[in-house]
Protein backbone atom coordinates (compact mmCIF):
# COMPACT_ATOMS: atom_id res chain seq x y z
CA UNK A 1 0.00 0.00 0.00
CA UNK A 2 1.21 3.48 -0.81
CA UNK A 3 0.84 6.16 1.82
CA UNK A 4 -0.37 9.39 0.30
CA UNK A 5 1.19 11.26 3.20
CA UNK A 6 2.75 10.66 6.60
CA UNK A 7 -0.03 11.76 8.90
CA UNK A 8 0.75 13.33 12.25
CA UNK A 9 -1.22 12.11 15.21
CA UNK A 10 -2.56 13.97 18.16
CA UNK A 11 -3.39 11.82 21.13
CA UNK A 12 -5.77 12.89 23.88
CA UNK A 13 -6.94 11.02 26.95
CA UNK A 14 -10.61 11.85 27.43
CA UNK A 15 -11.33 10.07 30.72
CA UNK A 16 -9.84 6.68 29.93
CA UNK A 17 -8.14 4.34 32.37
CA UNK A 18 -4.92 5.10 30.44
CA UNK A 19 -4.47 1.45 29.45
CA UNK A 20 -5.32 2.46 25.91
CA UNK A 21 -3.09 5.53 26.09
CA UNK A 22 0.02 3.56 26.85
CA UNK A 23 -0.83 1.28 23.93
CA UNK A 24 -1.10 4.32 21.66
CA UNK A 25 2.35 5.37 22.83
CA UNK A 26 3.64 1.81 22.47
CA UNK A 27 2.66 1.91 18.80
CA UNK A 28 5.30 4.60 18.23
CA UNK A 29 8.11 2.73 20.02
CA UNK A 30 10.54 0.17 18.55
CA UNK A 31 8.36 -2.96 18.50
CA UNK A 32 5.63 -1.42 16.34
CA UNK A 33 7.47 1.70 15.29
CA UNK A 34 5.00 3.68 13.21
CA UNK A 35 7.55 6.50 13.24
CA UNK A 36 9.43 4.71 10.47
CA UNK A 37 6.58 5.76 8.16
CA UNK A 38 6.93 9.33 9.32
CA UNK A 39 3.86 9.04 11.50
CA UNK A 40 4.66 11.26 14.44
CA UNK A 41 2.85 11.72 17.70
CA UNK A 42 2.72 15.51 17.89
CA UNK A 43 1.64 17.54 20.87
CA UNK A 44 0.14 20.38 18.89
CA UNK A 45 -3.43 20.21 17.55
CA UNK A 46 -2.54 22.65 14.79
CA UNK A 47 0.00 20.21 13.35
CA UNK A 48 -2.20 17.13 13.51
CA UNK A 49 -4.11 15.26 10.81
CA UNK A 50 -5.52 12.44 12.88
CA UNK A 51 -6.92 12.73 16.38
CA UNK A 52 -6.52 9.49 18.33
CA UNK A 53 -8.77 9.73 21.31
CA UNK A 54 -9.32 7.31 24.18
CA UNK A 55 -11.90 7.10 26.94
CA UNK A 56 -15.60 7.71 27.33
CA UNK A 57 -15.40 11.52 27.80
CA UNK A 58 -16.65 12.95 31.08
CA UNK A 59 -18.37 16.28 31.59
CA UNK A 60 -15.20 18.16 32.32
CA UNK A 61 -13.27 16.72 29.37
CA UNK A 62 -16.11 17.52 26.95
CA UNK A 63 -15.14 21.11 26.28
CA UNK A 64 -11.45 20.20 26.01
CA UNK A 65 -12.21 17.57 23.37
CA UNK A 66 -14.33 20.01 21.40
CA UNK A 67 -11.66 22.66 21.59
CA UNK A 68 -8.84 20.39 20.48
CA UNK A 69 -10.97 19.14 17.60
CA UNK A 70 -11.82 22.67 16.48
CA UNK A 71 -8.14 23.67 16.56
CA UNK A 72 -7.13 20.96 14.10
CA UNK A 73 -6.92 22.11 10.47
CA UNK A 74 -9.14 20.55 7.79
CA UNK A 75 -9.13 17.82 6.56
CA UNK A 76 -9.07 15.90 9.84
CA UNK A 77 -10.02 12.40 10.94
CA UNK A 78 -10.93 11.11 14.38
CA UNK A 79 -10.00 7.61 15.58
CA UNK A 80 -11.74 6.34 18.71
CA UNK A 81 -9.27 3.95 20.37
CA UNK A 82 -10.56 1.35 22.83
CA UNK A 83 -14.03 0.24 23.73
CA UNK A 84 -14.42 3.14 26.17
CA UNK A 85 -13.98 5.64 23.36
CA UNK A 86 -16.34 3.65 21.13
CA UNK A 87 -19.30 3.50 23.51
CA UNK A 88 -18.22 3.96 27.13
CA UNK A 89 -17.16 0.34 27.68
CA UNK A 90 -16.97 -0.79 31.28
CA UNK A 91 -17.64 2.76 32.49
CA UNK A 92 -20.83 3.13 30.51
CA UNK A 93 -22.98 3.13 33.65
CA UNK A 94 -20.87 5.72 35.47
CA UNK A 95 -22.71 8.94 36.33
CA UNK A 96 -20.02 11.11 34.84
CA UNK A 97 -19.40 9.43 31.50
CA UNK A 98 -20.99 10.61 28.25
CA UNK A 99 -20.59 7.14 26.72
CA UNK A 100 -18.32 7.46 23.73
CA UNK A 101 -16.43 10.12 21.84
CA UNK A 102 -19.11 10.31 19.15
CA UNK A 103 -21.45 11.96 21.63
CA UNK A 104 -19.19 15.01 21.46
CA UNK A 105 -17.38 15.12 18.11
CA UNK A 106 -17.83 13.14 14.88
CA UNK A 107 -15.81 9.90 14.84
CA UNK A 108 -14.57 8.31 11.61
CA UNK A 109 -12.89 5.09 12.74
CA UNK A 110 -13.80 2.92 15.74
CA UNK A 111 -11.08 0.62 17.10
CA UNK A 112 -12.46 -1.67 19.84
CA UNK A 113 -10.46 -3.58 22.43
CA UNK A 114 -9.83 -3.29 26.14
CA UNK A 115 -7.08 -2.29 26.00
CA UNK A 116 -6.78 -1.61 22.29
CA UNK A 117 -3.89 -3.58 20.81
CA UNK A 118 -1.22 -1.58 18.99
CA UNK A 119 -1.72 -3.75 15.88
CA UNK A 120 -5.42 -2.90 15.85
CA UNK A 121 -4.64 0.75 16.36
CA UNK A 122 -2.23 0.80 13.44
CA UNK A 123 -4.90 -0.83 11.30
CA UNK A 124 -7.29 1.89 12.41
CA UNK A 125 -4.84 4.62 11.50
CA UNK A 126 -4.37 3.11 8.04
CA UNK A 127 -8.14 3.17 7.57
CA UNK A 128 -8.18 6.74 8.83
CA UNK A 129 -5.61 7.63 6.22
CA UNK A 130 -7.91 6.47 3.43
CA UNK A 131 -10.68 8.63 4.88
CA UNK A 132 -8.29 11.54 5.13
CA UNK A 133 -7.56 11.16 1.39
CA UNK A 134 -11.26 11.16 0.56
CA UNK A 135 -11.84 14.25 2.63
CA UNK A 136 -8.95 16.02 0.98
CA UNK A 137 -10.21 15.12 -2.50
CA UNK A 138 -13.64 16.37 -1.56
CA UNK A 139 -12.11 19.66 -0.50
CA UNK A 140 -10.15 19.93 -3.73
CA UNK A 141 -13.14 19.35 -5.94
CA UNK A 142 -14.99 22.03 -4.07
CA UNK A 143 -15.24 24.87 -6.57
CA UNK A 144 -14.15 27.56 -4.14
CA UNK A 145 -10.85 25.84 -3.52
CA UNK A 146 -9.95 25.45 -7.16
CA UNK A 147 -7.54 28.02 -8.44
CA UNK A 148 -7.72 28.21 -12.17
CA UNK A 149 -4.62 30.01 -13.26
CA UNK A 150 -5.83 30.52 -16.85
CA UNK A 151 -8.99 32.11 -15.61
CA UNK A 152 -6.98 34.26 -13.29
CA UNK A 153 -4.88 35.58 -16.11
CA UNK A 154 -8.09 36.27 -18.02
CA UNK A 155 -9.43 38.41 -15.28
CA UNK A 156 -6.08 40.09 -14.97
CA UNK A 157 -6.18 41.11 -18.60
CA UNK A 158 -9.74 42.29 -18.21
CA UNK A 159 -8.78 44.29 -15.19
CA UNK A 160 -5.97 45.90 -17.06
CA UNK A 161 -8.16 46.65 -20.01
CA UNK B 1 9.94 45.03 40.15
CA UNK B 2 9.09 41.88 38.37
CA UNK B 3 5.69 41.18 36.95
CA UNK B 4 3.51 38.26 37.83
CA UNK B 5 1.93 36.25 35.07
CA UNK B 6 -0.10 33.06 34.98
CA UNK B 7 0.78 30.32 32.53
CA UNK B 8 -1.78 27.57 32.04
CA UNK B 9 -0.18 24.11 31.83
CA UNK B 10 -2.34 21.33 30.41
CA UNK B 11 -4.78 19.61 30.29
CA UNK B 12 -3.51 18.80 26.81
CA UNK B 13 0.28 19.12 26.85
CA UNK B 14 3.04 17.35 24.88
CA UNK B 15 4.77 15.88 27.93
CA UNK B 16 1.57 14.74 29.59
CA UNK B 17 0.14 11.44 28.42
CA UNK B 18 -2.79 12.17 30.72
CA UNK B 19 -4.69 15.36 31.38
CA UNK B 20 -4.08 17.48 34.45
CA UNK B 21 -4.26 21.23 34.61
CA UNK B 22 -1.90 23.51 36.53
CA UNK B 23 -2.05 27.26 36.77
CA UNK B 24 1.55 28.32 37.13
CA UNK B 25 2.02 31.74 38.70
CA UNK B 26 5.32 33.10 37.46
CA UNK B 27 7.60 35.89 38.49
CA UNK B 28 9.89 36.19 35.50
CA UNK B 29 11.11 32.61 34.99
CA UNK B 30 10.45 31.42 38.52
CA UNK B 31 7.30 29.65 39.61
CA UNK B 32 5.92 31.23 42.77
CA UNK B 33 2.79 29.15 42.94
CA UNK B 34 1.19 26.20 41.21
CA UNK B 35 -2.53 25.62 41.48
CA UNK B 36 -3.63 22.18 40.30
CA UNK B 37 -7.11 21.40 39.07
CA UNK B 38 -8.15 17.85 38.40
CA UNK B 39 -11.22 16.00 37.22
CA UNK B 40 -10.58 15.43 33.52
CA UNK B 41 -10.53 11.66 33.90
CA UNK B 42 -12.90 11.25 36.80
CA UNK B 43 -15.27 8.42 35.88
CA UNK B 44 -16.85 7.73 39.23
CA UNK B 45 -16.19 4.01 39.09
CA UNK B 46 -16.53 3.55 42.84
CA UNK B 47 -20.25 3.96 42.39
CA UNK B 48 -20.31 1.03 40.00
CA UNK B 49 -20.55 -1.25 43.07
CA UNK B 50 -24.29 -0.65 42.79
CA UNK B 51 -24.59 -2.25 39.37
CA UNK B 52 -21.73 -4.76 39.26
CA UNK B 53 -21.59 -7.58 41.78
CA UNK B 54 -18.60 -8.19 44.00
CA UNK B 55 -17.01 -10.66 41.59
CA UNK B 56 -17.32 -8.36 38.59
CA UNK B 57 -15.91 -5.45 40.59
CA UNK B 58 -12.50 -7.15 40.49
CA UNK B 59 -12.39 -6.34 36.78
CA UNK B 60 -13.67 -2.81 37.31
CA UNK B 61 -11.04 -2.21 40.01
CA UNK B 62 -8.39 -3.30 37.57
CA UNK B 63 -9.48 -0.56 35.19
CA UNK B 64 -8.85 2.20 37.69
CA UNK B 65 -5.58 2.60 35.86
CA UNK B 66 -4.00 0.78 32.95
CA UNK B 67 -0.43 1.05 34.24
CA UNK B 68 -0.86 -0.26 37.78
CA UNK B 69 -3.83 -2.41 36.74
CA UNK B 70 -2.45 -5.56 38.31
CA UNK B 71 -2.09 -4.01 41.75
CA UNK B 72 -5.58 -2.54 41.72
CA UNK B 73 -7.14 -5.88 40.86
CA UNK B 74 -5.11 -7.62 43.52
CA UNK B 75 -5.75 -4.99 46.21
CA UNK B 76 -9.49 -5.23 45.75
CA UNK B 77 -9.49 -9.05 45.74
CA UNK B 78 -7.32 -9.08 48.85
CA UNK B 79 -9.75 -6.85 50.75
CA UNK B 80 -12.76 -8.99 49.82
CA UNK B 81 -10.86 -12.19 50.61
CA UNK B 82 -10.10 -10.86 54.08
CA UNK B 83 -13.76 -10.05 54.67
CA UNK B 84 -14.77 -13.55 53.57
CA UNK B 85 -11.94 -15.21 55.51
CA UNK B 86 -10.56 -16.87 52.42
CA UNK B 87 -7.05 -18.23 52.70
CA UNK B 88 -5.57 -18.38 49.23
CA UNK B 89 -3.16 -21.26 48.46
CA UNK B 90 0.60 -20.66 48.76
CA UNK B 91 1.19 -21.16 45.03
CA UNK B 92 -1.28 -18.40 44.24
CA UNK B 93 0.47 -16.14 46.78
CA UNK B 94 3.76 -16.63 44.99
CA UNK B 95 2.35 -16.26 41.50
CA UNK B 96 0.64 -13.05 42.59
CA UNK B 97 3.96 -11.78 43.93
CA UNK B 98 5.72 -12.60 40.67
CA UNK B 99 3.10 -10.89 38.56
CA UNK B 100 2.97 -7.89 40.88
CA UNK B 101 6.69 -7.36 40.54
CA UNK B 102 6.48 -7.84 36.78
CA UNK B 103 3.87 -5.14 36.62
CA UNK B 104 6.01 -2.88 38.79
CA UNK B 105 8.86 -3.52 36.39
CA UNK B 106 6.82 -2.59 33.34
CA UNK B 107 5.42 0.47 35.10
CA UNK B 108 8.88 1.68 36.08
CA UNK B 109 10.21 1.13 32.57
CA UNK B 110 7.31 3.15 31.23
CA UNK B 111 8.13 5.98 33.63
CA UNK B 112 11.79 5.69 32.74
CA UNK B 113 11.03 6.26 29.07
CA UNK B 114 8.67 9.16 29.68
CA UNK B 115 11.18 10.89 31.94
CA UNK B 116 13.93 10.51 29.35
CA UNK B 117 11.56 11.89 26.72
CA UNK B 118 10.73 14.76 29.08
CA UNK B 119 14.23 16.17 28.84
CA UNK B 120 14.74 15.26 25.23
CA UNK B 121 16.75 12.03 25.56
CA UNK B 122 14.74 10.38 22.81
CA UNK B 123 16.99 7.36 22.27
CA UNK B 124 16.84 6.40 25.94
CA UNK B 125 13.06 6.65 25.78
CA UNK B 126 12.96 4.25 22.86
CA UNK B 127 15.41 1.92 24.54
CA UNK B 128 13.37 1.73 27.74
CA UNK B 129 10.21 0.98 25.81
CA UNK B 130 12.00 -1.65 23.73
CA UNK B 131 12.93 -3.50 26.91
CA UNK B 132 9.43 -2.97 28.27
CA UNK B 133 7.96 -4.83 25.29
CA UNK B 134 9.89 -7.94 26.36
CA UNK B 135 8.34 -7.69 29.81
CA UNK B 136 4.91 -7.25 28.28
CA UNK B 137 5.50 -10.40 26.23
CA UNK B 138 6.00 -12.35 29.43
CA UNK B 139 2.93 -10.82 31.05
CA UNK B 140 0.90 -11.60 27.96
CA UNK B 141 2.04 -15.22 27.94
CA UNK B 142 1.13 -15.61 31.59
CA UNK B 143 -2.15 -13.71 31.68
CA UNK B 144 -3.37 -13.15 28.13
CA UNK B 145 -3.29 -9.36 28.24
CA UNK B 146 -0.70 -6.70 27.66
CA UNK B 147 -1.99 -4.01 29.98
CA UNK B 148 -5.23 -5.27 31.47
CA UNK B 149 -4.61 -8.73 32.90
CA UNK B 150 -7.78 -9.77 34.73
CA UNK B 151 -6.02 -12.79 36.17
CA UNK B 152 -7.00 -12.26 39.80
CA UNK B 153 -10.38 -13.28 41.05
CA UNK B 154 -11.85 -13.52 44.51
CA UNK B 155 -10.34 -16.70 45.89
CA UNK B 156 -7.15 -16.92 43.86
CA UNK B 157 -6.22 -16.78 40.21
CA UNK B 158 -8.12 -17.56 37.07
CA UNK B 159 -5.32 -19.70 35.70
CA UNK B 160 -2.04 -21.25 36.70
CA UNK B 161 1.33 -20.34 35.27
CA UNK B 162 3.00 -23.61 34.21
CA UNK B 163 6.39 -24.59 35.58
CA UNK B 164 8.16 -24.42 32.22
CA UNK B 165 6.86 -20.91 31.66
CA UNK B 166 8.21 -19.76 35.00
CA UNK B 167 11.55 -21.30 34.13
CA UNK B 168 11.65 -19.51 30.82
CA UNK B 169 10.76 -16.21 32.57
CA UNK B 170 13.72 -16.70 34.84
CA UNK B 171 16.02 -17.24 31.91
CA UNK B 172 14.65 -14.30 29.97
CA UNK B 173 15.00 -11.99 32.95
CA UNK B 174 18.56 -13.19 33.34
CA UNK B 175 19.22 -12.24 29.72
CA UNK B 176 17.55 -8.87 30.19
CA UNK B 177 19.51 -7.93 33.29
CA UNK B 178 22.56 -6.75 31.39
CA UNK B 179 20.41 -4.58 29.12
CA UNK B 180 18.58 -3.14 32.10
CA UNK B 181 21.81 -2.34 33.90
CA UNK B 182 23.21 -0.47 30.91
CA UNK B 183 20.03 1.57 30.54
CA UNK B 184 19.81 2.40 34.22
CA UNK B 185 23.47 3.34 34.31
CA UNK B 186 22.98 5.64 31.34
CA UNK B 187 20.24 7.50 33.14
CA UNK B 188 21.99 7.74 36.47
CA UNK B 189 25.51 8.49 35.33
CA UNK B 190 25.13 10.63 32.24
CA UNK B 191 26.53 14.07 33.17
CA UNK B 192 23.88 15.92 31.17
CA UNK B 193 21.10 14.03 32.89
CA UNK B 194 22.70 14.57 36.28
CA UNK B 195 23.02 18.30 35.82
CA UNK B 196 19.40 18.48 34.71
CA UNK B 197 18.07 16.59 37.72
CA UNK B 198 20.37 17.40 40.65
CA UNK B 199 19.30 20.10 43.06
CA UNK B 200 15.93 20.55 41.34
CA UNK B 201 12.75 20.55 43.44
CA UNK B 202 14.38 19.74 46.78
CA UNK B 203 12.09 18.65 49.62
CA UNK B 204 13.38 17.60 53.03
CA UNK B 205 12.28 14.46 54.84
CA UNK B 206 10.17 16.58 57.16
CA UNK B 207 8.40 18.29 54.30
CA UNK B 208 7.49 15.17 52.36
CA UNK B 209 6.31 13.52 55.53
CA UNK B 210 4.01 16.38 56.57
CA UNK B 211 2.70 16.76 53.03
CA UNK B 212 1.85 13.07 53.01
CA UNK B 213 3.83 11.94 49.98
CA UNK B 214 4.10 8.26 49.12
CA UNK B 215 6.39 5.76 47.46
CA UNK B 216 9.64 6.72 45.75
CA UNK B 217 8.85 10.40 46.36
CA UNK B 218 9.06 9.69 50.09
CA UNK B 219 12.02 7.35 49.83
CA UNK B 220 13.89 9.88 47.68
CA UNK B 221 13.95 12.15 50.73
CA UNK B 222 15.45 9.49 52.92
CA UNK B 223 12.39 8.00 54.61
CA UNK B 224 12.47 4.24 54.84
CA UNK B 225 8.90 3.25 54.21
CA UNK B 226 7.73 0.58 51.83
CA UNK B 227 4.41 -1.19 52.31
CA UNK B 228 5.84 -4.39 50.87
CA UNK B 229 7.53 -4.77 54.25
CA UNK B 230 4.07 -5.18 55.81
CA UNK B 231 4.45 -8.76 54.68
CA UNK B 232 1.49 -9.40 52.44
CA UNK B 233 1.72 -12.05 49.69
CA UNK B 234 5.11 -13.73 49.73
CA UNK B 235 7.17 -10.60 50.46
CA UNK B 236 8.05 -11.82 53.94
CA UNK B 237 10.00 -14.76 52.53
CA UNK B 238 11.90 -12.63 50.08
CA UNK B 239 15.13 -10.90 50.83
CA UNK B 240 15.10 -7.27 49.76
CA UNK B 241 16.06 -3.89 51.13
CA UNK B 242 14.18 -0.61 51.03
CA UNK B 243 15.96 1.66 48.57
CA UNK B 244 16.35 5.23 49.73
CA UNK B 245 18.33 8.33 48.85
CA UNK B 246 18.98 11.29 51.11
CA UNK B 247 19.17 14.24 48.73
CA UNK B 248 15.44 14.82 48.31
CA UNK B 249 15.84 16.28 44.81
CA UNK B 250 14.63 15.03 41.44
CA UNK B 251 17.78 13.02 40.98
CA UNK B 252 17.15 11.20 44.26
CA UNK B 253 13.61 10.28 43.22
CA UNK B 254 14.92 9.08 39.88
CA UNK B 255 17.62 7.07 41.60
CA UNK B 256 15.14 5.29 43.87
CA UNK B 257 12.87 4.29 41.01
CA UNK B 258 15.70 3.26 38.73
CA UNK B 259 17.27 1.06 41.40
CA UNK B 260 13.88 -0.48 42.11
CA UNK B 261 13.89 -1.72 38.53
CA UNK B 262 16.91 -3.88 39.26
CA UNK B 263 15.51 -4.85 42.65
CA UNK B 264 12.26 -6.07 41.10
CA UNK B 265 14.17 -8.39 38.78
CA UNK B 266 15.87 -9.85 41.81
CA UNK B 267 12.59 -10.28 43.70
CA UNK B 268 10.99 -12.06 40.75
CA UNK B 269 13.94 -14.44 40.47
CA UNK B 270 13.78 -15.27 44.17
CA UNK B 271 10.02 -15.78 44.04
CA UNK B 272 10.26 -18.09 41.03
CA UNK B 273 12.83 -20.20 42.91
CA UNK B 274 10.55 -20.56 45.91
CA UNK B 275 7.19 -21.07 44.20
CA UNK B 276 5.60 -24.21 45.67
CA UNK B 277 3.39 -26.61 43.72
CA UNK B 278 -0.34 -26.86 44.30
CA UNK B 279 -3.68 -25.29 43.58
CA UNK B 280 -4.10 -21.66 42.57
CA UNK B 281 -7.62 -21.02 43.77
CA UNK B 282 -10.17 -22.04 46.37
CA UNK B 283 -13.94 -22.23 45.90
CA UNK B 284 -15.86 -19.18 47.10
CA UNK B 285 -19.28 -19.55 48.69
CA UNK B 286 -21.72 -16.94 49.92
CA UNK B 287 -21.47 -13.17 49.93
CA UNK B 288 -19.07 -10.95 51.86
CA UNK B 289 -20.20 -9.31 55.07
CA UNK B 290 -18.05 -6.80 56.95
CA UNK B 291 -15.39 -4.26 56.13
CA UNK B 292 -11.67 -4.27 55.53
CA UNK B 293 -8.86 -2.05 54.34
CA UNK B 294 -5.88 -3.40 52.44
CA UNK B 295 -2.61 -1.52 52.09
CA UNK B 296 -0.25 -2.43 49.29
CA UNK B 297 2.80 -0.90 47.68
CA UNK B 298 2.01 0.12 44.11
CA UNK B 299 4.78 1.26 41.76
CA UNK B 300 3.98 4.88 42.69
CA UNK B 301 3.57 4.35 46.42
CA UNK B 302 1.13 3.07 48.95
CA UNK B 303 -2.43 2.42 47.82
CA UNK B 304 -5.34 1.56 50.13
CA UNK B 305 -8.50 -0.34 49.24
CA UNK B 306 -11.45 -0.06 51.54
CA UNK B 307 -14.39 -2.41 51.01
CA UNK B 308 -17.64 -2.48 52.97
CA UNK B 309 -20.11 -5.29 52.40
CA UNK B 310 -23.41 -6.20 54.00
CA UNK B 311 -23.97 -9.83 53.04
CA UNK B 312 -25.50 -9.02 49.67
CA UNK B 313 -24.32 -9.64 46.15
CA UNK B 314 -23.57 -5.96 45.68
CA UNK B 315 -21.09 -4.22 47.93
CA UNK B 316 -22.06 -1.23 49.97
CA UNK B 317 -18.94 0.81 49.32
CA UNK B 318 -15.55 0.59 47.71
CA UNK B 319 -13.03 3.33 48.23
CA UNK B 320 -9.54 3.56 46.82
CA UNK B 321 -6.81 5.89 47.95
CA UNK B 322 -4.06 6.12 45.38
CA UNK B 323 -0.46 7.29 45.67
CA UNK B 324 -0.52 10.06 43.07
CA UNK B 325 -3.38 11.78 44.87
CA UNK B 326 -1.28 11.73 48.02
CA UNK B 327 1.68 13.09 46.09
CA UNK B 328 0.00 16.15 44.61
CA UNK B 329 0.45 18.48 47.64
CA UNK B 330 4.13 17.60 47.82
CA UNK B 331 4.43 18.01 44.06
CA UNK B 332 3.03 21.54 44.11
CA UNK B 333 5.39 22.34 46.98
CA UNK B 334 8.34 21.14 44.93
CA UNK B 335 7.22 23.25 41.95
CA UNK B 336 7.32 26.46 43.98
CA UNK B 337 10.58 28.25 43.49
CA UNK B 338 11.71 26.24 40.48
CA UNK B 339 12.25 27.44 36.93
CA UNK B 340 9.50 27.16 34.35
CA UNK B 341 11.69 24.94 32.16
CA UNK B 342 12.03 22.38 34.95
CA UNK B 343 8.30 21.94 35.45
CA UNK B 344 7.85 18.97 33.06
CA UNK B 345 10.75 17.10 34.69
CA UNK B 346 9.48 17.75 38.19
CA UNK B 347 6.06 16.45 37.26
CA UNK B 348 7.39 13.41 35.42
CA UNK B 349 9.80 12.53 38.24
CA UNK B 350 6.93 11.61 40.56
CA UNK B 351 5.50 9.37 37.83
CA UNK B 352 2.03 10.88 38.04
CA UNK B 353 -0.89 8.63 37.29
CA UNK B 354 -3.92 10.80 36.80
CA UNK B 355 -6.36 7.96 36.13
CA UNK B 356 -5.58 6.55 39.57
CA UNK B 357 -5.89 9.95 41.17
CA UNK B 358 -9.33 10.67 39.83
CA UNK B 359 -10.77 7.19 39.33
S1 LIG C 1 -10.97 0.36 26.76
FE1 LIG C 1 -10.23 -0.70 28.61
S2 LIG C 1 -8.04 -0.26 28.64
FE2 LIG C 1 -8.97 1.21 27.26
S3 LIG C 1 -9.39 3.02 28.47
FE3 LIG C 1 -11.24 1.73 28.52
S4 LIG C 1 -11.06 0.45 30.33
FE4 LIG C 1 -9.04 1.29 29.90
Amino acid sequence: MKLSKSPWLLHYDASSCNGCDIEVLAATTPRFDVERFGIINTGNPKHADILVITGGVNNQAKSVVKQIYSQMPEPKVVVAAGICACDGGIFKDCYNIMGGVDKVIPVDVYVPGCAVRPEALIDGVVKALAILDQKRDAMKSHAACEINYDKNSDTKEKNQA
Amino acid sequence: MSNRSVVPFGPQHPVLPEPIHLDLVLEDEVVVDAIPSIGFVHRGLEKLVEVKDFNEMAYVAERICGICSYGHGFGYCDAVEHIMNIEIPPRAQYLRTILFEMSRLHSHMLWFGLLADGFGFESLFMDAWRIREKLLDMLEEATGGRVIFSINKIGGMRRDIPKEMLKSFRQRLEDLTEDLKVTVRTLLEDPAVKSRLSGVGVLTADEVETLGAAGPFLRGSGIRRDSRKLGYLAYDDIDFDIITHNDGDTYARTYVRAMEILQSVDIIKQAIEKTPAGEVDVPVKGFPNGEYMTRIEQPRGEACYYVKANGKKFLERMRVRTPTFANIPALTASLRGSELADIPILILAIDPCISCTER
